[in-house]
């Protein structure tokens, strides 16, 4: 005889499959290594197979969105990986990539003008399972589109990222919502200039698990908040 | 495979044409004339005109004596051939082999063609029913060989169906005419009293030859099969062809639907079979009020995959225009590839670039938004950032040279574009600029990285790039075109740093 617990937890995490969260595959690394925000979602494991959005106010923060997404990207694609990145028209730069890990050529850029294409490459994408993870910048979604692509990612487990630069935000059906902003880089060691890409990685709401917040700096290629390393640099100066 | 051949014979091509131009013409007696050696001569006369006396080959002031009020028109030349052209290629819907037979006829080898239609005399009724209908006065015959179907078709009043080897019975009673001799042979045959092709057929060879030369038994041979005649096809077939005639007019979405997955699962099967896949491909379809209107496809590799090109087709039936219906659709490989034959991995670890599914996602787009929407880049070897990318030409294209290892922003404006700054030290970092209205005090700054223009490619000052930070750590790509002492330095905004 089971105990109550057992049955619950039992039911949650029959829940939490119907949702959209598979567990990983046996042999597929659990961590993606993006530290402490990964333990705000379910099972403290970055949900893989689903669509995470992303609301840029602005040009900065659309740019600060890019290059987070890209961070994660880099911890994604395995090698050999592909992404699709669909947006307007030479927006984005490729060669800066390959700052954030990912080499540029293993991304396929589809450019596009309206909205409506746009919706339409990114469903056909994300129900690809010959990718690894699909980005795209879109002006306005709307919940019923936003449902269709969390449809099509649980059966293919393509990684969706929308850039969204909404003026007012609907809800959707994302499993995510975050909002990126660049933070003041710390000085290394005194020295002038820019240090390390600095944010502040909101999130905004996630389905079962926790929202939150933190300050992460882009170190080497990898994601490092920005505590642990004052913590660190206040070690090593102590 | 026993060959059928048909001939057409048009008896008033270019009056019929003309007349199908300018329907006033239709029930007026008018000749076509041309000037020879400095005399105007009839080329053509319509129906009414050779009813009335004027004949081919006429001198028009004979003609118009005859016949008063006789209306001449100019030949156009080369439009005779022009004419037979544009009939030709519409009866590529009943034989892919058609060919022109100058200055009057056509010529289609009908082989394996005429069951489609139900039968060799529906099948010509057809295609005369449907010229004379568009207005010309064709004649038809159906024969084993070439010579035989044109002798028939000119010559016999009756009967233009020859059974298959009964083709020397079918010429005997014509005029030798009908053998398409040249007009000195017609001649002497003419005086030596043939009348009929037959008594020809009769004498032994060789005197045939001492007489008239090689011609005339190359003509009689030719008629009878025993020596081979080739065609000279007006387009040539494209060797993976697939066609399917429709009974009723199709218009529908679902009946267009039925007719491409037929036709795709007939041509991938042959694919199949040698090991070839589609690059290109293009639907035909044939309308009934003889137009045709064709879509096209492309894939990224080679593909024999029935449900990838089907999809792919269903994408572009939006722009198939069925009018009054189609009767009937032809699908064409125009490109194939050898396919490399892969063992399907039942585990497919690696999702690279070379992913069968992501070739198929890929000729998706194109269908839908056009191929120039899919770009790859690839490093270029240039600093100057508009040009420092260079869009890769294939799916497996590599890079020659390595990424540029400098910070490079994520987000690049098309064109730079012009700010206001206050700089405090000449040849230093701004302290504040103004980009759209808005103020951005700058509390860190990398740089300068200057960047100067190829003046071989184009000539012009060069840029001082600088990376900075406002203070609520928005990071920027600045930079000035020219010598800060130069007067003429400029400031811009050319990118956003995440």
């Amino acid at each position: 005889m089971e105990s109550k617990q057992q049955v619950i937890s039992k039911l949650r995490q029959e829940l939490l499959g119907w949702e959209g969260y598979k567990p990983p595959l046996p042999g597929q690394r659990a961590q993606l290594g993006l530290g402490p925000l990964e333990a705000a979602f379910p099972q403290g494991v970055f949900p893989q197979h689903s669509v995470h959005e992303l609301v840029c106010a602005s040009h900065e923060q659309a740019a600060a969105s890019g290059g987070f997404v890209t961070g994660i990207l880099s911890l994604l694609l395995q090698p050999g990986g592909v992404c699709v990145w669909v947006g307007r028209a030479r927006r984005l730069f490729a060669p800066a990539l390959a700052t954030f890990g990912v080499a540029p050529h293993q991304v396929i850029f589809i450019s596009l003008h309206k909205d409506k294409d746009t919706l339409w490459v990114m469903e056909e994408a994300l129900k690809c399972p010959g990718l690894t993870a699909v980005v795209g910048e879109l002006r306005e979604m709307d919940f019923k589109q936003s449902q269709r692509f969390q449809r099509a990612v649980e059966n293919s487990r393509v990684t969706g990222f929308i850039l969204r630069n909404a003026v007012k935000l609907s809800s959707t059906a994302c499993a995510a919502r975050w909002q990126i902003r660049s933070l003041p880089s710390t000085a290394l060691n005194g020295l002038p200039g820019l240090g390390f890409f600095c944010w502040q990685a909101d999130l905004l709401k996630v389905r079962n698990g926790q929202t939150g917040s933190w300050s992460l700096e882009w170190q080497d290629g990898h994601f490092v908040p920005l505590e642990a390393y004052k913590n660190q640099k206040e070690r090593q100066a102590g | 495979m026993q060959k059928r051949y048909m001939s057409i014979w048009f008896r008033h091509l270019l009056t019929d044409g003309l007349a199908r131009r300018r329907p006033e013409l239709k029930a007026l007696a008018f000749v076509v004339v041309a000037s020879v050696k400095n005399r105007v001569v009839i080329s053509a006369a319509s129906a009414w005109a050779e009813q009335e006396g004027a004949f081919t080959g006429m001198a028009l002031a004979d003609a118009c004596a005859a016949v008063p009020g006789l209306l001449a028109i100019n030949e156009v030349p080369g439009q005779a051939a022009k004419l037979l052209r544009l009939i030709g290629l519409g009866c590529i819907r009943y034989t892919p082999v058609v060919s022109l037979d100058l200055p009057d006829g056509l010529m289609l080898d009908i082989s394996g063609c005429a069951h489609l239609w139900g039968g060799e005399r529906e099948y010509l009724k057809e295609i005369v029913l449907k010229l004379r209908a568009a207005g010309f006065d064709a004649r038809a015959a159906i024969a084993d060989t070439q010579g035989a179907a044109w002798a028939v078709a000119r010559f016999a009043l009756r009967q233009p169906i020859v059974a298959g080897g009964a083709q020397a019975a079918a010429v005997a009673g014509l005029p030798p005419a009908a053998l398409r001799l040249a007009p000195e042979a017609l001649e002497k045959l003419k005086k030596l009293g043939f009348e009929h092709i037959e008594p020809l057929l009769t004498i032994a060879p060789q005197s045939l030859r001492r007489r008239f030369g090689p011609g005339l038994l190359l003509r009689i041979g030719q008629a009878l099969g025993q020596v081979e005649e080739y065609l000279e096809v007006l387009v040539l077939p494209v060797p993976f062809m697939e066609r399917l005639p429709s009974l009723e007019p199709i218009r529908t979405v679902p009946g267009i639907t039925i007719a491409i997955e037929n036709l795709l699962k007939m041509l991938c099967l042959r694919l199949q079979a040698e090991g070839l896949g589609v690059r290109k491909a293009v639907l035909k379809c044939h309308r009934i009020d003889g137009r045709k209107v064709q879509v096209g496809i492309s894939t990224t590799k080679g593909t024999h995959s029935v449900s990838h090109l089907l999809r792919l087709f269903t994408l572009q039936i939006d722009k198939i225009e069925p009018a009054l219906g189609i009767e009937l659709f032809v699908m064409e490989a125009l490109r194939t590839e050898q396919m490399e034959v892969i063992q399907e991995q039942l585990w497919a670890e690696s999702k690279g670039l070379a992913d069968t599914a992501l070739a198929e996602l890929l000729d998706r787009i194109a269908g839908k938004v056009g191929a120039e929407a899919i770009q790859r880049f690839l490093p270029a070897e240039n600093h100057w950032p508009e040009r420092s990318v260079k869009l890769a030409a294939s799916l497996t294209e590599q890079p020659e040279t390595a990424w540029p290892e400098l910070p490079r922003p994520i987000r690049l404006l098309p064109v730079p574009e012009s700010i206001e700054v206050m700089a405090l030290v000449p040849d230093h970092p701004p302290k504040l600029f103004v980009y759209q209205g808005k103020r951005h005090t700058i509390a860190k700054a990398d740089g300068p990285e200057r960047i100067g223009r190829e003046w071989w490619q184009d000539s012009g000052a060069h840029r001082d790039y600088y990376i900075v930070e406002d203070d609520s750590g928005q990071r920027y790509w600045l930079f000035r075109s020219g010598h800060y002492d130069g007067g003429d330095a400029r400031w811009y905004l050319h990118g956003y740093f995440a």
